[in-house]
């Protein structure tokens, strides 16, 4: 057994690579442009909102309310009559509705206590708590200053100070960056082995390969070093461009360690990426596949949703996949500054999946090639 | 009947293709039964009166549709009716000897009934002009045989029946009456094959080709001379195979095997496509195990895993397997030290192996960019890299022209007889086999008789090898697939009876737009869909994944957060606020924190998201009034969660406030100026389930279908069954409503299993019309599968179609139309997109009909929208789908 044949191989991979134009840019894309758009696109959680104001009371009072809508968050109100709020909620036009009663704002002023309705489409989860939290505030300021001419105290005897650690403006763009990174490392990684795997298959390269004196497992680690290598390199340099100096995203923790996290988890995924073409005849059954597994493990790994908020079932299934993992050691090192104290057990924890799906993709494959025929 | 004679490669089936009107013209002039070509309103009418059978054994044939649904599908492209359609299938399968197998799948089939079956799809409606492209291709001596008797006797029945072929064999073509020689695009010459045997004095055609064929072509030429074996025949066992089986499921690939070569030799198998030659082979290099039987290199049995033996061995598959992004010379020495050549030698083998065989021209290029006999000669140069001993070579000559193959031969014969190289040979040319020093013969499987070429000829009293080859097949071949030629002629007369009394019949009518024609794409579709399981369990499994994992994955409710107290004042009342949060479903709580290291620790590795610090002296400063914070610490790397945590924080230390300002204050509190009620209408629970299952199944009845039916035309093209689109009286709208008929009741289903799903497992209430849902449905999967099909007219490749649908559906349909941001919200191009974009009127009546309540009446807006959308999809479609190849 020559180790040598893999880096022969794993630089013939490097080569083939450098000759696909197409893959070249698709990565170029991934690791730059979808980056930076990803983390600047992700819209404010209330983005100009759609609200409607039905005004039975037209006092300066109401006006006033009236013109406390404003973008960013919302779009300039609708002023629609009562009739028409229903259909307008019906049909999707507006997201809150606010309704202001004949003789509002003298009832205030009498003492009188008078209420206000605010109807909101709670099937637009995103804007519906959120945007009604601020609806509220903003016409209780709106209220207290018409009265008081001074803002109201909003917290009672006791304060409540609020800090957000590791990022203190709560800015999305530090998050969208680097999950969009883990989220391309994953795709490419098993893009890359699969399809050239099933590539050389189509073209009856490995089969080729198979009569030279060279072994199943060396063919194997030919490509993940190989395209592991290039996902890796790729990756620490968006993430200090793009990420550290376009983005301006102070990232903690060490690099070195990042790195290293990252080289397990395309251990893992690359094999990952063979296992799947074993699997699939040809590339569109793969490109199927790929669907099929991609999407759980991006959607349900925690980095888009939080996993605390998933059901038991799920987190307990998704402890299996090398993406739960590496989404944590990410979160930790790059956001919060973990080290490997903090972060050893998910380290193992790629390990041992990345070993066994290795293992369980060179079963395959031997086997694949015995049927290939 | 005409043929086109010349190798591969020359144009005989670009020019075919092209008078067919498979392809379209870029230049010049065709005139087929007088009609020019290039006119599309003149080939409308030469669809009824051409038939055209591709290259390729069963090319343009459905693989996983029977015999009979083959035949009948085509049958239907010609719009005719049931009666019609029966008498005259079974009139053909009869006379092609088809009729025992009209339930067997076409991929089943031997190469030469395969062959016989699209004779029968292309003669279904009495053409005038048979164009067929190489029909005997791989095709074992006797069907091909069979075959041209065949056509023979059809053409005696059908007189007026004219019949172009092109043909790689020289000896078939002497049944011709007129020949055109073809090279690099160029006719040679043209006559009966006597004049043309006359003009260069030449006795075979194949002699005949070559002295037409231009000087500088012609110079390197030698006819291959085989000196005779010296080896005595009790020399070394190099290769040995004892009862070699190898089964595929029910499939026999081959049979009991036997036979040896012996060191030196040049040892040829010969055979149809299929017979079980590739996979002897492939067992022989390890590649392969086999069921039963034993196989010996070099005395010893073969062992897959035992390099020793690998590096002894030379193999050349069919498809020359060199990298094609590697360079000449990189091929070489890759090839060098994967063999482990020691590495001071490589440069100089490599060297050595550019010279002898004449590449230095092309060492810096690509294969792929290299003519196929050079590739040919590197892909022997990579074989034989390490010196093999044995070389086993599968069809290396196989679409290589008549002067490449012959110096291929003599680079042969020069290992063999020069370095007692052993050679083990596959072919399907019978004058090559002839040049092997012993020739296995090959059927179904089976060694037919293993002797000396010439012996072999011997035994059976004949001069050719062909000959030889018919009379053994003859012997093993089952009644049932031999003809008399009787049989035939009576087969045919009886269809020709038939069809006087039907002569009216409405072949050759035309009729501007049939449903038959339709329903003919649709019904095989459906055939096909049923029967490729991957596809059927993607369509519906798949969804069904994908809603799963979307309904929990893009969760917006935040619940379970975790949090710890750090508790500095240790009273009642500080217990009692972190009661106070413990108690609510969004918090669970975890072991308390005691000190600012531990904060850190726990929040740094994401246990906590939040951790509550109250302050010393928290219960005293409350009593005396005096000023005093709770602080907060959340977790902000997630920044989205990290919202909601502030306002549940906020909402929770308020309401903490509240009920001690009741329970404390002794002082009575105005009532505030004024109250907001807060509404959340349509889901008061505001859970995110709610909200996006009906949001879901929008976005997977436009991903899934609209991907299918674009697979479904892309496959066609790449598979070749185009062909039929490009050839037959099937109209555009025919083929584009056609393909979309299925995919459309599929995804109605898939429609029907996501609705229940919805329901059932996920609890999502259905308060509006059902019917209203169900009819939007139906309009929104029109758009989806037009979508895919629109798609579709731009792409070649299964790949491309696959990745481009992802692309153009998924961002349009999760970004733009209203699933997270109302539409309304979204700003520049996606906000007009979404307008637009089909998933935006659909999402607005899922979310209407499911939670809204909400029927037809109110809903108007959106379903004529999707009325719109549907129909101008298809008409799109139909204006850029192109009825010839381009």
């Amino acid at each position: 057994m020559h180790v040598g044949n893999s880096v022969y191989l794993g630089i013939k991979e490097l080569r083939s690579l450098l000759r696909d134009p197409i893959m070249l840019v698709l990565i170029l894309y991934a690791f730059t442009y979808s980056i930076y758009t990803a983390a600047t696109a992700l819209p404010e959680t209330l983005n100009r909102a759609p609200i409607a104001v039905v005004d039975e009371d037209q006092s300066p009072l109401s006006a006033r309310i009236v013109g406390a809508f404003y973008p960013p968050f919302f779009i300039p109100p609708a002023l629609i009559g009562p009739k028409a709020m229903d259909a307008g909620l019906d049909a999707g036009n507006y997201t809150f509705a606010l309704h202001v009663p004949p003789n509002f704002q003298r009832d205030l002023l009498a003492g009188k206590s008078p209420e206000l309705q605010l109807n909101v489409d709670a099937t637009r989860m995103t804007q519906a708590f959120t945007g009604a939290g601020y609806i509220q505030a903003i016409v209780t300021e709106q209220i207290g200053e018409f009265i008081a001419g001074a803002p109201v105290q909003a917290n009672g005897p006791v304060g409540l100070a609020v800090r957000a650690r590791f990022n203190p403006e709560l800015e999305k763009s530090w998050f969208g960056g680097v999950m969009q990174i883990v989220n391309h490392v994953t795709m490419l990684s098993i893009v890359l082995t699969g399809a050239a795997l099933i590539r050389e298959r189509e073209h009856g390269t490995v089969e080729h390969l198979l009569v030279m004196p060279v072994t199943p497992a060396q063919i194997m680690l030919s490509k993940v070093w190989s395209m592991g290598l290039v996902v890796l390199v790729a990756t620490l340099v968006s993430l200090v461009t793009i990420v550290q100096w376009l983005l301006e995203v102070p990232l903690k923790g060490s690099l070195a360690l990042f790195a290293l996290a990252t080289g397990l988890h395309l251990f893992a995924t690359t094999s990952m990426g063979i296992w799947l073409a074993t699997l699939g005849r040809s590339m569109p059954q793969f490109g199927l596949l790929l669907m099929l597994v991609l999407l759980p493990l991006q959607m349900l790994s925690g980095g888009s949703t939080p996993r605390e908020s998933m059901p038991d079932l799920v987190q307990w299934i998704m402890l299996a996949a090398p993406t739960t993992h590496f989404v944590i050691i990410a979160q930790g090192i790059l956001f919060r500054g973990a080290g490997w104290l903090t972060l050893w057990p998910q380290l193992i924890a790629l390990t041992a999946i990345g070993s066994v799906l290795f293992v369980s993709a060179l079963v395959r494959f031997r086997r694949a090639i015995v049927t290939m025929a | 009947m005409a043929g086109l004679i010349g190798p591969d490669g020359v144009g005989k089936s670009s020019l075919l293709a092209l008078a067919s009107g498979a392809r379209r013209l870029q230049s010049g002039e065709i005139k087929i039964l007088g009609t020019n070509v290039a006119r599309a309103a003149d080939r409308r009418a030469l669809w009824q009166r051409v038939a055209y059978m591709p290259q390729g054994l069963g090319k343009n044939l459905y693989p996983t549709l029977s015999v009979y649904d083959n035949v009948n599908f085509f049958a239907r492209l010609f719009d005719q009716s049931t009666q019609e359609r029966e008498w005259r299938i079974a009139a053909l399968l009869k006379a092609t000897q088809l009729a025992a197998f009209r339930d067997r799948p076409a991929g089943k089939l031997s190469g030469g009934m395969k062959q016989k079956l699209g004779l029968c799809c292309a003669l279904i409606h009495d053409p005038d002009l048979l164009i067929l492209d190489e029909p005997t291709t791989g095709v074992d001596p006797l069907s091909r045989r069979q075959f041209w008797d065949l056509l023979d006797s059809i053409r005696q029945v059908r007189v007026g029946l004219s019949v172009v072929v092109a043909t790689a064999y020289m000896e078939e073509a002497d049944r011709f009456d007129w020949l055109a020689a073809m090279d690099a695009g160029k006719v040679l010459a043209t006559g009966a094959p006597d004049e043309l045997r006359a003009l260069t004095r030449t006795e075979s055609l194949e002699q005949t080709f070559v002295a037409l064929l231009p000087e500088a072509k012609r110079r390197d030429r030698q006819p291959a001379e085989v000196p005779t074996h010296s080896a005595k025949h009790d020399g070394e066992v190099v290769i040995e195979a004892r009862g070699l089986s190898r089964r595929f499921g029910d499939f026999v690939a081959v049979d009991a095997v036997s036979f040896e070569i012996r060191r030196g030799e040049i040892f040829g198998f010969i055979g149809s496509n299929g017979c079980g030659k590739t996979t002897t082979m492939k067992i022989l290099t390890g590649l392969l195990p086999a069921s039963e039987g034993t196989a010996r290199l070099f005395g010893q049995p073969l062992n897959a895993r035992d390099m020793q033996v690998r590096s002894r061995v030379g193999y050349m598959s069919q498809s020359f397997s060199l990298y094609g992004e590697l360079s000449v010379e990189q091929n070489l020495s890759l090839h060098a030290r994967l063999f482990n050549v020691p590495s001071a030698e490589i440069d100089a083998r490599v060297e050595e192996l550019i010279a002898r065989f004449d590449l230095h021209a092309a060492r810096n290029q690509m294969p792929p960019e290299l003519p196929l006999g050079q590739r040919q000669r590197l892909s022997l140069a990579v074989a034989l890299i390490h010196r093999p001993e044995v070389l086993i070579l599968d069809e290396p000559t196989s679409g290589v022209d008549p002067v490449a193959r012959d110096q291929f031969w003599s680079h042969l014969v020069e290992l063999a007889r020069g370095s007692g190289v052993t050679i083990f040979i596959s072919t399907h040319f019978m004058n090559e086999a002839a040049r092997c020093d012993r020739l296995a013969l090959m059927h179904a499987g089976r060694v037919l008789t293993v002797d000396h070429p010439k012996a072999i000829c011997e035994a059976r009293d004949t001069d050719s090898l062909e000959q030889a080859f018919v009379d053994h097949l003859l012997e093993v071949t089952d009644e049932a697939e031999v003809a008399g030629k009787d049989e035939i002629e009576a087969a045919v007369t009886e269809r020709g009876a038939h069809e006087e009394r039907a002569s009216a019949s409405s072949t050759g009518q035309r009729r501007w737009f049939s449903g038959r024609r339709l329903l003919a794409y649709s019904r095989r579709e459906a055939l096909e869909l049923v029967r490729d399981p991957i596809r059927m369990t993607l369509a519906l499994v798949g969804t069904v994944i994908l809603m799963l994992v979307m309904a929990y994955g893009i969760t917006l409710d935040v619940e379970d957060l975790s949090f710890a107290v750090l508790d500095l004042d240790q009273t009642g009342l500080s217990r009692d606020y972190r009661l106070n949060l413990s108690g609510s479903r969004y918090f669970s709580e975890h072991e308390p924190v005691s000190s600012y290291a531990e904060l850190d620790a726990r929040m740094q590795n994401g246990e906590l998201s939040l951790v509550i610090e109250i302050p010393p002296g928290f219960a005293r400063d409350i009593k005396h009034g005096r000023p005093t914070a709770v602080g907060a610490w959340f977790d902000g790397s997630m920044p989205t969660r990290g919202e909601t945590i502030l306002g549940y924080v906020q909402g929770m230390h308020r309401q903490w406030l509240a009920i001690q300002a009741a329970q404390v204050s002794t002082a009575p509190r105005s009532p505030p100026a004024a109250a907001i009620e807060v509404r959340y209408r349509y889901n008061p629970n505001v859970e995110s389930l709610v909200a996006m299952v009906p949001a879901v199944i929008p976005l997977l009845l436009m991903l899934i279908p609209a991907m299918l039916a674009a697979l479904s035309v892309v496959r066609e093209k790449e598979l070749g069954s185009i062909i039929n689109f490009y050839v037959t009286p099937v109209k555009k709208i025919e083929f584009v409503l056609g393909k979309q008929l299925p995919y459309v009741v599929l995804a109605m289903g898939n429609f029907a299993l996501l609705t229940l799903l919805a329901v059932t497992l996920f609890g999502v209430p259905m308060k509006g019309s059902l019917l209203a849902l169900s009819v939007g449905a139906l309009l929104y999967v029109v758009c989806a599968t037009g979508l895919g099909l629109l798609i579709s007219t731009f792409m070649r490749s299964q790949t491309a179609a696959l990745f481009g649908t992802a692309v153009l559906t998924l961002l349009p349909a999760v970004q733009f139309s209203g699933m997270i941001d109302p539409v309304s919200s979204l700003e520049g191009a996606g906000r007009w997109i979404g307008l637009v974009y089909p998933t935006t009127h659909f999402l607005a009546i899922a979310r209407g009909t499911f939670s809204k309540a909400l029927g037809f009446a109110e809903l108007q807006s959106a379903f004529l929208a999707l009325a719109i959308a549907g129909p101008v999809l298809i008409a799109l479609t139909v204006a850029l789908l192109s009825k010839q190849e381009r």
